[in-house]
């Protein structure tokens, strides 16, 4: 009989563990895809504005990938996903949703085209059955590759100057969604102009044995640039201000839902550009063009809320009594320290919640345990809250 | 001679549920029970020395929460503590476990396939779909979908309203569902044999039916549709073993003003004028009542202790028609110490789940074979626990019960009864499918404990020993449970009703037929009903 290690039964930790765990003064951790990840390491405040004053440091490992490669590459990731991929060239990013037949979210992403015809897709969730069962009829071939590969988001004004004082040449005519590969003390290390930040930044993909190295040198380089290590919760907040969707917030994935009409199309999460009906096939197209005839039932909205108590968890109304049912509710909320703003990501029944349209939010807000009810005015608003010129500045300054 | 309102037959968990509602009523009832003891098959038996054995079921997650909570079964000495997750001991000596951590055990189902660990949460939640879709019909009558009548229709239009809500797709799916097996319902998710296995215990224990019989994906679903503290699918364990819920049931039903007589077993329902008018039992006396509720199974309440000529020709054929097959057998064993597995880490939470020693599909379907031979299994699927690691109250300290629920069973063998020679050995091939893969546990036994179905049925009165009072198939569930047009418990005699497994919504400890069957009977008697209604999930 052989014997078999039993499986680990703790949370796994990344290879920038020790390095972290350096930093950490706080002790606040929670499991991310069975990985410890932090939620913060000394004060999530200070560690918000490294992203948005200096150089943020997170460690995104536990995040999925997955290695797609073979002569059908292209033509099975068409498939999938709802946008164009023929137009994603070597060395190109591309965010992107996948559907089911009913056109109904199953995750969104990033595509990474690496080399010609290799791609690498980074999701929210894991969908290692579901990439396979798409891939029937395609010469491909789909490796999960979370665990082998260590990556870390370097963002915030400075974050380009860091970098850039690690010597890797050409990093200044690196487009955003561009990506590169210098060499790393012999390894390869992968640059992509990408972040979850929606500010000026990087992410850095390495073989997971150099990923200490990879950490020391950085921190090295960005000793006089600001850099700090940064915790989900900063990450959070600068996510929200720059108005990108997370699983389970915005959306759930479809194929996890129970009850029916908890899914979400593109089109209902504002995600039309990415929709290319052009192409003549890919999953979820007729659904998705049968909704686009029709009309959806639900539209992703940003809100900017009058006053300053944050709208977690609440309704939204079409009006400021609350006599008619509510429109929608909040799926994200925080008061933006960098835009000073009372801001939002919601869900509305279409057609409410057009850019420039009025809606009232319903907060309830506790100060000294007393609870107290607000209805606050808010409107629809189309661009990100967040968007600096730096973040599309190519070569970027030094800021 | 005094005439009670009511005459509950037979103190199972059933009986006991219809007959505690019926008093809530203010209703005089009596239950009657053949043992001297109460619970039918949920109990706690002290067969040896200091022990308790849950001897017959032996975990608890469908008792339905509304029951427990309107009968305030907590005040009467219930406690449910979950337990989690299962192993599977595999013949290469590797094993797959399922944990309760979401990602531990996402991380062991990679082990095997990452294919499959992905591909769980697509199936959990179209299972749990169906399981919300059947879950709200569980304390409510099945409506009968000939009549006319208000509430026939109404229920009805509710089932077809959540139906329809479920969206095309959806109602493809969940036609597809209610008819298939077990196998291809687990091969639309998974690839790797031993999560299949896994997987596939749950549709078939309680029915004769294999794994690639049709049907057995709703039976898996019965399995998965119960809870703890509204986790569903949770399974826990009753404190004081199975005994407990149906001792805490009569403890509600006394404290209404209940009368509970044991060794009562009865002879006859007595019927008058084609009216249900008490019990005659087997030591002669008799009891009156015009309403009488057995808790029975079908086939026994109606072809033994009914007079044919009360009842209508063709009912009597269906009843006879009633598939209720015997099909799996319990083995009881009292331990000196904790058996230990070697190819489980020492001090592996694993010891506290459901054991399984079969590894393959194949080897499940196999098993079945056994049985259409009329044969015990060779190689049986056997799901064991030792409740004493969570229970200190069913052994004495350091030792341990082990509950082994054994499938295939036959009630018969080879269509005659069983010899005392093949009961032992049907007890040792359980206990040397254990031993494979625990080596001390032979020298740990101090007692055990072996039921065939014949057993079952000799003693707790189940016809065959049917765990659920009949198969759980499309054809013997919902409006069909037990006999079309008498799926409201009531019967062709009036004043006559149905409380036990064999109705709507079927077997398990669930106690729901046993509340349904009591709203009815209030319904009919004019009283305010005491049943509590479904807590209900939007």
């Amino acid at each position: 009989m052989s014997k078999q290690a039993p499986v680990h039964q703790g949370r796994l930790k990344t290879p920038f563990y020790s390095r972290l765990e350096k930093l950490d003064f706080v002790n606040e951790w929670h499991q991310w895809k069975g990985y410890s990840s932090a939620d913060s390491l000394y004060c999530s405040d200070t560690e918000y504005f490294a992203i948005r004053n200096a150089t943020a440091v997170f460690d995104l490992t536990p995040m999925t990938k997955y290695r797609i490669s073979g002569p059908d590459a292209l033509d099975y990731l068409n498939r999938l996903v709802t946008r164009d991929m023929a137009k994603i060239k070597p060395g190109r990013v591309a965010y992107a949703v996948w559907c089911d037949d009913q056109g109904q979210v199953i995750d969104d992403g990033t595509i990474f085209h690496l080399r010609e015809g290799e791609y690498r897709l980074c999701s929210q969730e894991r969908h290692f059955a579901w990439l396979q069962a798409a891939a029937i009829g395609f010469d491909v071939s789909i490796t999960h590759e979370t665990d082998n590969i260590a990556a870390l988001a370097v963002q915030g004004p400075t974050s380009f100057s860091t970098l850039n004082n690690m010597g890797f040449e050409g990093l200044a005519d690196l487009k955003p969604f561009g990506l590169m590969h210098v060499d790393f003390q012999g390894s390869e290390l992968m640059i992509s102009r990408t972040g979850f930040t929606g500010d000026l930044g990087y992410e850095l993909w390495i073989d997971p044995d150099k990923a200490e190295a990879l950490w020391d040198a950085l921190f090295e380089a960005g000793k006089l640039y600001g850099i700090r290590a940064i915790g989900t919760d900063a990450l959070e907040l600068s996510r929200i201000e720059a108005g990108f969707l997370a699983a389970y917030m915005e959306f759930l994935p479809a194929d996890e839902t129970v009850r029916t009409g908890r899914s979400r199309s593109p089109l209902e999460l504002g995600l039309e550009w990415l929709v290319d009906f052009k192409k003549p096939n890919f999953n979820g197209r007729r659904a998705l063009a049968e909704e686009k005839r029709k009309g959806s039932t639900w539209r992703l909205v940003k809100l900017d809320i009058e006053g300053n108590k944050t709208a977690h968890h609440s309704y939204i109304f079409g009006q400021e009594k609350t006599n008619k049912p509510a429109i929608g509710f909040i799926t994200s909320a925080a008061w933006s320290p960098v835009c000073k703003q009372n801001i939002a990501l919601g869900t509305v029944r279409a057609p409410r919640g057009m850019p420039g349209d009025t809606v009232w939010v319903e907060i309830y807000y506790q100060r000294e345990m007393h609870w107290n009810r607000h209805m606050a005015k808010a409107t629809v608003v189309d661009k990100p809250f967040w968007f600096p010129p730096r973040r599309g500045a190519t070569p970027p300054g030094p800021f | 001679m005094k005439t009670y309102d009511a005459i509950v037959v037979g103190a199972g968990h059933n009986g006991l549920t219809n007959a505690a509602f019926l008093a809530k009523a203010g209703l005089d009832v009596v239950c009657v029970e053949k043992n001297d003891y109460i619970g039918g098959a949920a109990v706690s038996r002290n067969l040896y020395k200091d022990w308790w054995y849950s001897n017959c079921s032996y975990v608890c997650s469908l008792l339905r929460p509304e029951i427990y909570r309107a009968l305030e079964l907590h005040r009467h000495g219930l406690q449910i503590t979950p337990y989690g997750g299962s192993v599977q001991f595999m013949e290469n000596g590797d094993y797959y476990g399922s944990y309760q951590d979401e990602e531990v055990a996402y991380r062991e189902m990679a082990r095997f396939s990452r294919h499959d660990a992905d591909a769980y949460k697509r199936y959990s939640a179209d299972t749990m779909r169906q399981c919300r879709f059947i879950r709200d019909f569980l304390l409510s009558t099945a409506p009968d979908p000939t009549s006319f009548k208000p509430k026939d229709l109404m229920e009805l239009a509710r089932i077809g309203g959540k139906f329809l809500e479920m969206g095309e797709d959806r109602m493809y799916d969940t036609i597809r569902f209610w008819t298939m097996s077990v196998a291809e319902y687990l091969d639309e998710y998974f690839e790797t044999d031993v999560i299949k296995a896994a997987m596939s215990g749950s549709g078939i224990i309680g029915t004769a039916l294999g794994i690639h019989s049709p049907g057995t994906a709703y039976v898996l679903l019965h399995h998965y549709m119960g809870e703890v503290d509204g986790n569903v699918g949770s399974w826990g364990f009753a404190r004081g073993g199975m005994g407990s819920v149906s001792k805490a049931i009569a403890g509600a039903f006394q404290a209404a003003g209940g009368e509970l007589r044991t060794e009562a077993g009865v002879d006859q329902i007595i019927v008058k004028n084609g009216k249900a008018a008490g019990v005659a039992l087997e030591n002669g006396d008799e009891i009156h009542a015009n309403v009488v509720v057995s808790a029975m199974d079908v086939k026994r309440t109606f072809l033994k202790c009914v007079n044919k000529s009360d009842l209508p020709s063709q009912f009597h054929q269906r009843v006879e028609n009633f598939k209720i097959r015997g099909s799996s057998g319990k083995v009881n064993i009292a331990l000196d110490g904790l058996p230990t597995f070697p190819a489980l880490p020492k001090g592996s939470t694993l010891y506290n789940s459901d054991m399984h020693f079969i590894d393959s599909m194949e080897r499940m379907e196999r098993a079945y074979d056994d049985w259409k031979d009329g044969r015990w299994s060779e190689d049986p699927y056997i799901d064991m626990l030792i409740p004493t690691l969570n229970d200190p109250t069913m052994a004495p300290p350091g030792k341990h019960f082990m509950s082994c629920f054994v499938q295939y069973c036959p009630h018969k063998i080879e269509g005659r009864d069983w010899t005392s020679a093949e009961k032992d050995a049907f007890g040792q091939t359980v206990i040397n499918q254990i031993a494979n893969y625990s080596p001390d546990f032979k020298d740990l036994i101090l007692h055990a404990e072996i039921r065939t179905p014949q057993d079952i049925e000799a003693e707790i009165g189940i016809t065959e020993g049917n765990i659920f009072h009949g198969e759980l198939t499309m054809d013997q569930l919902l409006f069909n449970r037990p006999i079309p047009g008498y799926a409201q418990y009531r019967s062709p005699v009036k004043g006559l009703y149905m409380c036990g497994s064999s109705t709507h919504p079927g077997g398990g400890v669930m106690a729901a037929p046993g509340a349904n069957a009591a709203r009815e009977i209030l319904s009919d008697l004019k009283r305010p009903n005491t049943v509590p209604e479904n807590f209900g999930d939007d």
